[in-house]
């Protein structure tokens, strides 16, 4: 090794493809050169900066659930999930709003599952090709950016004022529904396009209309992928807030703690309490709330959202993993 | 004794079948209606964009139709929806405040999320990448008025004690809490339009001796660029339209804001906090359907450009 090898140079670009006058043992031939020394330390800053972003988001994240969850220990208990809000609020558990929140997810859920899935079957099944479809398509992505607070006010005018509803369950109801809808039109639409074609065609083949196509070979096998969807849902329509702020949502009623009473309490034409509005009661409106009562009902809130939530993910990797085709 | 099950399960199941055959009959004779059904469905949700549009603009149509001055509700820093004898309905400093802790938050948010989307998509694979994913689509199921809550009753009293303001919840509140909201949809947007970029460009530049950093930056960024675009667009367009958590974490002052720390209102949390008060067909409830119609047609000409760009990427691909 009488001088350094460098790629760099002419003179020793000519001398390696003439008589190599260096002897070009392995270890040289292996040495990185400047230059990919410093991609290497590029390669590594750029690694390190995308990891820390990726951290940023989901350290701070673990680390403020566990605080939540250790500033709301005190209050949870079996009771706390079953006793009415009482003393004006500032004692008690959240038995109403927790039923309240129940219904106002099933009562949108038997509205909104319908259209959406039937409208993701004709997007997927019955839709051509063209400008009318592109519409619906523009229609569905922008219905799914509509901020909540305008499905508020849509709710106001449409349900509460126009349609008669006045401030209840059943117009609470009809807005969560069409804030839902997007979600269950989209991942429906991806579910029965999942389905291969040749299905559809064998079951063509046999003489079968396309409704009993759908009905027989195509529903059957991406149900699981629609419920994906329809259980997504019900976690975000739980979660709201906004939409049923104006609609129905009540600041406090008292339902009964025992008997069958005690879980159907509303009729459709009633307002209810709500998880999520009891939160933000308890945390803005209300003076004198024990903060382990607000954190309590906080956690059992992400509770609720993210085991639904969870229960759908592990859905759709148990699907992934036993897919037949 | 042994015959008995058999034949009770096979009755049922002859009855059975016999129900499901009928069933299926009366499926078939509704073919058309069914068809029908499901057109309307389809058009559903033609019908709720324009529904929603019709139903905001016809509360709001009173108060359009000459009894606001257009030109004070755009360039009046005045709120004050309630004062006697004469209401002044001003939005100029509740549209800079949802202008200021929008862009706020996407400072924060677009390198984070992008980053993000980067190492899930390019640095992480198998069960790695997995988790990462899910642990992000945990954050997005996280509700808005949880992230309120979490500005209100966490970070605020830690921004006191960091920058010695006078209140916690304020615009750097109130940014951090929605850059955090609307980081998981540019990661996820951002992953997926990374991902579309066919595996025949990264072993192309593979083999020119390119390492993933450059692959990133020199292929990946110029191939991806739309989606990219777009998965901020509806970042943007996310934030923008966030009710909750601004409204518990931005401070409620109606004022130009000066430094970080400044207390803030937006046009989204004026609506919340002022709906449930104002009497209905009264110049104020009007005026609040008028500021939903400013935030809808915002949201929707942000969510427009996003789909648009989406599209342009997709028309190129196919050519």
């Amino acid at each position: 090794m009488n001088e350094p090898f460098d790629t760099k140079s002419s003179e020793n670009q000519y001398k390696l493809r003439g008589e190599p006058t260096v002897p070009l043992d392995d270890r040289e031939l292996f040495t990185a050169t400047s230059v990919e020394r410093r991609k290497q330390v590029t390669e590594k800053i750029a690694w390190f900066v995308c990891l820390f972003a990726t951290l940023v988001l989901i350290v701070p994240m673990m680390a403020i659930l566990t605080y939540l969850l250790v500033q709301a220990w005190p209050a949870l208990s079996f009771s706390f999930l079953v006793e009415n809000p009482h003393n004006y609020m500032t004692a008690g558990g959240i038995w109403a709003p927790l039923v309240g929140t129940f219904w106002l997810v099933w009562i949108s859920l038997l509205i909104a599952a319908p259209v959406g899935v039937l409208a993701g079957v004709y997007l997927n099944e019955y839709a051509r090709d063209n400008w009318c479809t592109r519409i619906i398509n523009l229609a569905v992505v922008n219905l799914a950016g509509v901020p909540s607070i305008i499905h508020a006010l849509f709710g106001v005018g449409a349900f509460v004022m126009f349609a008669g509803m006045g401030r209840s369950l059943l117009a609470a109801s009809c807005t969560l529904a069409v804030m839902t809808l997007p979600v269950i039109i989209t991942s429906t639409r991806e579910a029965l396009a999942a389905v291969p074609r040749a299905f559809r065609e064998a079951c063509w083949n046999l003489g079968a209309s396309r409704w009993q196509t759908i009905r027989t070979i195509v529903l059957p096998n991406s149900i699981s992928g629609i419920l994906t969807g329809v259980i997504l849902q019900v976690s975000r329509a739980a979660g709201e807030t906004a939409p049923i702020l104006f609609t129905g949502a009540v600041f406090f009623s008292t339902l009964p703690e025992h008997g069958i009473q005690a879980f159907f309490p509303y009729g459709l034409g009633d307002r209810c309490m709500a998880l999520s509005m009891h939160l933000f009661t308890l945390s803005t409106q209300v003076r004198g709330v024990t903060p382990a009562l607000q954190y309590g009902t906080a956690v059992v809130l992400i509770g609720l959202v993210l085991s639904v939530n969870s229960l759908s993910i592990g859905l759709r990797v148990y699907l992934r993993s036993r897919k037949k085709w | 004794m042994n015959d008995r099950p058999t034949t009770n399960r096979r009755a049922t199941k002859r009855g059975r079948s016999r129900l499901h055959a009928i069933l299926q009959v009366v499926l078939d004779r509704t073919e058309p209606a069914v068809e029908w059904l499901i057109q309307l469905c389809g058009w559903s949700a033609i019908l709720l964009v324009f529904g929603i549009f019709f139903f905001v603009f016809r509360e709001a149509l009173p108060m359009l139709s000459g009894k606001l001055n257009l030109t004070e509700f755009f360039t009046s820093l005045e709120w004050r929806p309630t004062a006697e004898p004469v209401p002044h309905y001003g939005i100029l400093a509740l549209l800079v405040g949802t202008i200021s802790v929008t862009g706020l938050a996407m400072l924060m948010a677009v390198p984070l999320g992008l980053g993000a989307a980067v190492y899930i998509s390019e640095f992480s694979s198998g069960r790695m990448r997995e988790i990462l994913k899910v642990l992000i689509e945990l954050l997005a199921a996280i509700p808005s008025v949880v992230w309120g809550f979490i500005g209100y009753m966490v970070l605020g009293p830690i921004i006191i004690r960091l920058t010695g303001a006078p209140v916690g919840v304020n615009l750097l509140n109130g940014s951090i809490i929605l850059a955090l909201m609307s980081v998981p949809i540019i990661v996820s947007v951002g992953e997926d339009a990374l991902k579309a970029v066919p595996d025949s460009y990264r072993e192309a530049a593979l083999s020119l001796g390119a390492s993933r950093w450059e692959i990133v930056y020199r292929v990946l960024f110029p191939a991806a660029k739309n989606g990219l675009l777009a998965a901020v667009l509806l970042g943007v367009g996310r934030a923008i339209g966030e009710t909750m958590a601004v409204l518990m974490a931005t401070g409620h002052a109606i004022q130009i804001p000066h430094s970080l720390v400044d207390p803030i209102r937006t046009l989204t949390a004026t609506i919340a906090a002022e709906l449930g008060e104002a009497v209905q067909g009264e110049p104020h409830y009007r005026v609040l359907f008028v500021i939903g119609l400013v935030v809808f047609v915002l949201t929707f000409i942000v969510n427009l450009t996003a789909d648009l760009v989406v599209k342009g990427i997709r028309n190129e691909r196919a050519v």
